[in-house]
This record gives C-alpha cells, structure tokens and sequence, in this order.
C-alpha cells in the first residue's frame, strides 16, 4: 500500500506544487490567509472558505474525471445541478422530510445520468453533443419544477447540507472529500477503474477482450448524475433556495477545467481522482486571490484566464519537454539538482503557514 | 511501353523504419513514362509506406528518389506534386460540399480583379473534364456525382497539378463493373500522353488487363517485379504469397485429433460472409488460407462474436450455444488474438501487466478484483513461458516490439484458460525469432489438446501447423486440404483457381 501510495504523491506533484504557488499568491495579496478561527463552533478562515465553496466542483470534478476517462464528457452537470436542486426544494416545500428531500434529489440526478448514459452508450451519440442536449433542457426542466420562481425554503434538515458544519468542519466540505475518497477506493480497490481506462484507451480492444463497455459507460455517466446531484442539493442548501437559472451556471466548464489541471488527458485514459479534486482546489483558491486582492470585480474573469492559462502553459508537452531538457543539461552540468529548487515554493509555503 | 527507356522515377534502396519493425527494406522502384505498373502485395507488405515516402507524407530513413534524372526529396505532398508526383487515394480527398470546378482550382483559382473568376473556372473545368470524356455540369456539387465521376475528378485534378507521376491507391474498390471500365479508359489515356501511372489493388484480373508490369512487395520488401505479359497469375500469387518453394511433406506427430468441440452449421452474415460450416476438435490447428479480403477475418469475427451472425448456428460440446459478442464468446472460454493489433488488440496505454489479466479480470467481473500477488505471479509466469522482453511489467504494452505485443496477447488469453482459441495473422509484423517462438506455441498448444483456428497470409506457416487447411474466396470457403494434401503449392492453386474461374 506505501509503494501505492507513493505512486499517487508522484501523480500528484506538479497539482500540489500548483496549489502551493496559487496559495502562495493568496498570502501575498492577504497575509493571513491561513490564519483558522474556532468561533461559535465552527471553522473560520480564508483556506476554510477555499474548501467548502470548492465543493461544488470538486463533487462535480469527481465524476467528470471518470467521464473523461473513458473519452467521453459530460456537458450538462450543471444543469443536472440545477433540477436536483429543484427537487429537493418542491420536496421539502411539499411537506417531504430533509432525507427524502435528498434521495429524491439522487435519484433525479441518477436518472439524468442514466438518460446521458443511454445516449452515449447505446445510442453510439458523442458525448459532447449527446450531453448538450440535456445541459440546455436541463435549465427548463428545473424551471417546470420550480414553476419559474426561486424556491425558497427553511428544512433545517436541508439547509445543513448546504451550510452546517459537523464537529465545526462545514458540511459540505466533509461531503466532498467523502465522496472522493469513497469513489476513489471504489474504482481503486477493484477492478473498475482499470477497466474505465481500458475503455478510454482502447474501446475496440476492450470490447474484444470481454469488456462489458456499454454498461460500464452507462454507470459512469450516471455517477456523474449522482455527483451533480449532490452538487446541486448543497448549493441550494447553501442559499436556502432553488435556482434553476443560476444554479451551478458554467459550474461544469471548471469541473472540465479541474479535471484538465489535474493532469487527466481528454483524449481519455489513465486518471486520477485526487488530482482532479487538487485541481478544484486550485480553482477555488485562484478565484479566492481574485477576491482577496481587492482589485475591482470587473477584472475577475480577465485575471483567472491568465492564471489558469499560466497552469496550463505550465503543464503543456512542450513546456515539459523543455523542461526536462533544461533539467538534464542542468544535472550534466552539475548546477544544483532541480528536484531541489523545484520543491522551494512548496516549502517556503508551509514555512509561511506556521 | 513506350520506346523512351530513360526512367521518369526511378527509386532505390528506400528504407523505413518504424519503431520494432522494418516496414521498408531497400526498395526500388522504377516508372518508365507511359507504363501503367502495379503495386502488389498483402496487407502489411509496406505498399502504402513506399507510396507515403515517394509522396513525402513519410520521410525516408534511407535511399534515393530520382526525378527526370533530378535527385527530389520532397518533406509535404504538396513538394511532390510541384514536384509532379499526384495521387488519388480510394476515398476520394475532395471536398464533397464544393463544385467540381471549385475542387478542380482548390487553392489555385483563375483570377480577375482579385477575385475568383467563376465563368473562367467553369469554362477550363468544363475543357479538362471533357479531355477525360466526362461531359458533366462543373457547377454542380461534387457529391451530387458517382464515386467513379469524383474518381475521375480526382484524378483529373492530381494531372492538372503533377503530370509526370500519377498514383492511383485502390481507385476501383468501390466501383461497379462499367465505372471501372470508365476509370480504365481514362488510366489508358493517360498513359497515352506518357504519365507513369502506380496502380495499387488487390484485384488480380484488373491488374493482368490495364497494368505493364508489377513490382510485387512482401514484408517491405521487393520480392519480383514482372513483366505481366509474360506471367500468370499464379506466379504472381506466388510472389505475393511466399517464396516458391517446394511443397515439403511435414514430419509431423500423427494426428490424434479428439472429440468434436465446436460444430458451426451454416453460419453466415449477409455481406459479410457466405454461410458455412466448419468443425472443430480437440487437439486439432485449423488454418483458414486465402487472399486478402477473402473472408478470413470475418470468419475468425463471426465464430468470436465481434460481428455477430444473422444464420446458422453454434454448437459446444453437442450442446446450442449462442455468440452475439464476444462476452458470449469467453464465457464458452474462446479466445481471439485479432488481426489489426494495434486497434483490435492492445490496449497501448496499459501496463503489461494489466494487458495480460485484461481478460481474465473482465471474465471475474469488476467487483472482484485479481489479489495483486496473484496477477504478479500469472504475468510474470507468462512471461517466462512465452519469453517476452521488456524492462518492466509496468512499461505501457504499447512501448513493446510488435512481436512481443503479440505475445502479451497470446498471454491474455491462455491466462483465461480457453479450449479455443482463434488467432488470426498472428506473426504480422513481428521478428524472424519471434515468429518461429509463435509458431512452436501454437504446436504446444495443440499438443495440449486445445483446438485452434489459424488465419493466416504466410502459406508456408499454415502448412507447418496445420492439421487441416480451410481455403477462402471471395468471402466464401471453397476447399479444404487435409493430412497429405496439405502443401503450399496446393493452397496457391485452390486460391487461384478462383481468379482463373473469375476472369473466364
């Protein structure tokens, strides 16, 4: 299990040597960035604040790592966000209880996966185009449930989700880094994932080799039903309403993007769930600098795509190679190991946050 | 041919190599202006690598290219057809959507005031295609054509351009009987105004009536070039097929074939493959022979499952199975080393480890997953067996030679343990050693007492394994060769006899 897990520090290395340089960034804009207050029973801080707004797309993040591995992508999480959302606020203002709220929620989330799914698998559609379709239905479908307005309402079961804490850690940070680790041990500790790989990679071979793709294309996507449910129960939890307009709006372009920084290829393939969810942290945490920096609000948009374009500079092949290039002329020339200088951010960073 | 005896293109010693594999050894080729020479060979054999180095969508490893007596090493297609090379491949590189004449002047519109000059456009579109006896409206959408007519427009075009070297790669292979006389009038008249025309198909009879000579290629090399009025087809199925040897009677262990396993009755596919039937028994190595596109894949997917079967049935054992994929197909414990490894086979990205357990760990289901000391032991024991070099087994399957990737798949397979395993050209591609280690596990498994269904293009091999030797035509069986009878010199007749039946 070391040796595994070393593996997965090796995977993850360049997203947490990005995490680092962005939270870097955070305590330079805002030196008590990682200062974390214990009031009312509950956790105050500014990296706090970075882990539970990140959940929405870290839960997103988690099956859309899946989704891209076997080459497809799911276009329409947010708006599955949005009608799960909607769900659970009709649920509750019918009278429902929280749990049925929630489950139901689920269950319309699985459903729109298994609708995804069966377009995609059985019907041999893109997945692009195929989860387009309900990424635009999906917004209208929330607002039939929500009857045009913003659902409002005050389950305290409910509203937890979104806004509570347990033990002072807010609840929906416990939920993604649950999930995370529930799915990541799910495909890990069978034989799942290695099968959504083969697939990714390889469609025709598997399908020969006695892959049962078609069911197995069919669950992912409807895991990625499930995670933008949840997704979507926490964000209205969060605002004690549903939104069908506005709820997980763009949400699934930063899942897309997370899973993109976390070193995943959308050509499909070898994945890696934790680094997708490093990858939703350095999103929040970038969109967190903006914030801190005080700068006015028109800038937001302008000022996350030239940081997110640096990252993926950073990650490019071209850029890699050169590099590794420079790296080893650097060793030929017996200049100080890179290995050394590369770790510096990392460690001037937890220097920082003592 | 022409009287002219200077060479228009004259290649020699190209070489290309591929990672693990030598897809060109030292070829030449010559072209004689106003020759129509054709380019045969199984797949495989490197004819559509000569042409991409001759093109310059490949860049050669090695050799010269001679022009008009000019040395050209051209880097793009577009360098060789300034250059005067042209080709026109089977599915035709035009844009469907534009006009004729706007496929005609792609990239080199006639002008006037700086902007496209519609009426001259048409005008000189309607003159050349006239000159190729098409009397067809330019203005029109090419896709509103035949394929024949965007063949022609096709070429047409790569004339226009080239004019020294034209090479037609499979033109006829989805034409009907009168479109390819079309096609060959204008190949003829062509040849005519002194084009060296390449001509690529795996249709025998076309070749013996349009084409001069042939340069016959096998495993990237040239192994004869004919002058076709002096030749037969058999010598020249000989050439494609293997060297001429003498049919040698095998010293092999008498056959002790077991019990029936496997009985295929009348299964068939419409358009895919004429019904059949087919037995099989224990301890016994079937080799399906025959020409390209004679049906020897689709025999190999039809019996797996990968294409399922619209007649005919299966029988295990006395037993009615059902093959609808190939699910069904390993669950009866089959096995199918696939023909196009790399798509079919592989799975590049994965290690070799998990390439080897691939279809055991898919047989158990993906809940219950293969205990990690348990796939070390299989993988690493496999191979020992089967002798396949890498450097570790967590290397991606796709980094290794393809010989020893055939070897990770023949490894997959015997991990599921089967009673039948199909494998069709299972020594494509790979190395002398690798092949003749192939070989010698395929007699073992058959010692074993698994039973075998071989497809292969490498006759002298079928007849080394064999047992019995099935003979494919035009996606129909046509005969079967047992004990004795089994020699390469019969298996060449018995495959072309078909095109002798075909041309009278």
């Amino acid at each position: 299990m070391t040796h595994g897990l070393q593996a997965t520090l090796r995977r993850v290395a360049p997203q947490l040597m990005i995490l680092a340089a962005v939270l870097l960034l955070n305590v330079i804009v805002f030196p008590d960035f990682f200062r974390i207050e214990f009031q009312n029973g509950r956790l105050f801080g500014n990296l706090v604040d970075v882990f539970n707004r990140g959940a929405p797309t870290a839960l997103l993040c988690i099956g859309m790592t899946l989704v891209i591995a076997t080459r497809g992508i799911d276009l329409s999480v947010g708006a599955v966000m949005a009608i799960a959302g909607a769900t659970a606020a009709s649920l509750v203002a019918d009278g429902s209880g929280w749990v049925t709220a929630l489950l139901g929620a689920l269950a319309v989330g699985v459903l729109c996966g298994l609708w995804n799914g069966v377009l995609v698998a059985v019907l041999r559609i893109q997945p692009i185009v195929a989860t387009l379709v309900l990424m635009v239905a999906g917004r209208g479908i929330a607002q039939l449930i929500t009857e045009g307005t913003i659902l409002t309402f005050v389950n305290p079961g409910l509203i937890h989700l979104g806004a509570g804490t347990v033990l002072g850690v807010p609840t929906p940070i416990l939920i993604w880094i649950g999930l995370g680790a529930l799915i990541t041990l799910g495909v890990r500790r069978t034989a799942l994932g290695m099968l959504v790989e083969a697939i990714g990679i390889n469609e025709s071979s598997s399908r020969l080799a006695g892959i049962n793709s078609r069911v197995l294309l069919i669950c992912v996507y409807l895991v990625t039903g499930f995670c933008a449910a949840l997704a979507g129960v926490i964000v209205a939890a969060d605002i004690k309403g549903a939104d069908a307009n506005n709820a997980g709006l763009w949400l699934e372009l930063d899942a897309i993007l997370a899973v993109v920084i976390g070193g995943n290829s959308l050509l499909g393939g070898r994945f890696s769930i934790v680094a997708s969810l490093i990858g939703a942290l350095i999103i929040q945490s970038v969109n967190s600098v903006i914030l801190l920096s005080g700068l006015p609000p028109e800038f937001n948009l302008v000022i996350k795509a030239l940081i997110i374009i640096a990252i993926l500079v950073i990650q490019s092949p071209t850029v890699k190679h050169a590099l590794y290039i420079l790296r080893a002329s650097a060793e030929s020339a017996g200049v100080d190991t890179p290995a050394a200088s590369a770790s510096a951010p990392l460690a001037k960073s937890t220097e920082t946050a003592r | 041919m022409s009287e002219d005896t200077r060479p228009v293109l004259s290649a020699t010693g190209i070489s290309k190599f591929f990672p693990g594999a030598i897809a060109l050894d030292s070829v030449d080729l010559t072209l004689y202006p106003g020759e129509v020479h054709a380019l045969l060979g199984e797949n495989g054999a490197g004819k559509s690598t000569l042409i991409k180095c001759l093109t310059g969508a490949y860049r050669r490893d090695a050799g010269s290219i001679q022009l008009d007596g000019e040395e050209i090493s051209p880097t793009s297609t577009q360098e060789s057809q300034v250059h005067g090379i042209g080709t026109v491949y089977q599915e035709v590189n035009l844009l469907p959507n534009l006009s004729v004449a706007e496929n005609l002047f792609l990239g080199r519109q006639p002008l006037r005031f700086g902007f496209v000059s519609q009426r001259r456009m048409q005008r000189e579109a309607r003159r050349i295609l006239g000159g190729y006896g098409l009397r067809i409206h330019p203005a029109e959408p090419l896709s509103t054509f035949s394929v024949a007519v965007q063949q022609v427009v096709a070429i047409a075009r790569a004339v226009e351009l080239s004019g020294k070297v034209l090479i037609l790669d499979e033109p006829t292979a989805s034409l009907d009987r009168d479109e390819v006389e079309m096609l060959f009038k204008v190949i003829r008249q062509l040849k005519e105004r002194g084009l060296a025309i390449v001509f690529i198909t795996h249709f025998l009879d076309q070749v013996f009536e349009i084409c001069d000579r042939a340069t016959v290629l096998r495993n990237g090399r040239v192994v004869g070039t004919r002058e076709l009025a002096h030749s037969s087809q058999t010598d020249v199925v000989h050439l494609m097929l293997g060297r001429q040897l003498e049919s040698r009677v095998q010293d092999r262990a008498p056959q002790t074939a077991g019990k029936t396993l496997l009985e295929f009755k009348g299964i068939g596919r419409k358009g895919m493959l004429e019904p059949f039937d087919l037995a099989i028994r224990e301890g016994e190595v079937v080799g399906l022979a025959g020409l390209l596109g004679s049906g020897r894949t689709e025999t190999a997917n039809l019996i797996f499952g990968a294409v399922p079967a619209d007649q005919g049935e299966a029988w295990l054992r006395d037993q009615k199975i059902a093959l609808t994929s190939p699910r069904d197909a390993i669950r009866h414990r089959f096995g199918l080393c696939p023909e196009d490894r790399k798509t079919d086979g592989i799975v590049g990205d994965l290690s070799v480890r998990e390439n080897i357990i691939l279809a055991l760990q898919a047989r158990q289901g993906w809940f219950r997953p293969l205990n990690k000391a348990k796939v070390n032991e299989l993988a690493e024991a496999y191979v020992k067996a089967l002798d396949i070099r890498l450097a570790s087994l967590d290397m991606p399957i796709r980094f290794l030679s393809g010989g020893n990737q055939q070897k990770a798949l023949l490894a997959r397979w015997l991990a599921t343990n089967p009673d039948f395993l199909i494998l069709d050209e299972p020594t494509r591609g790979i190395d002398v050693g690798a092949h003749a280690e192939i070989i010698a596990l395929i007699e073992g498994l058959r010692e074993k007492g698994m039973a075998l269904l071989v497809a292969s293009s490498e006759l002298e091999e079928l007849v080394a394994y064999s047992t019995r030797v099935v003979v494919l035509r035009d996606r129909r069986q046509v005969c079967e060769l047992h004990g004795e009878d089994i020699s390469t010199r019969n298996i060449v007749a018995a495959i072309a006899q078909g095109h002798l039946e075909e041309v009278a």
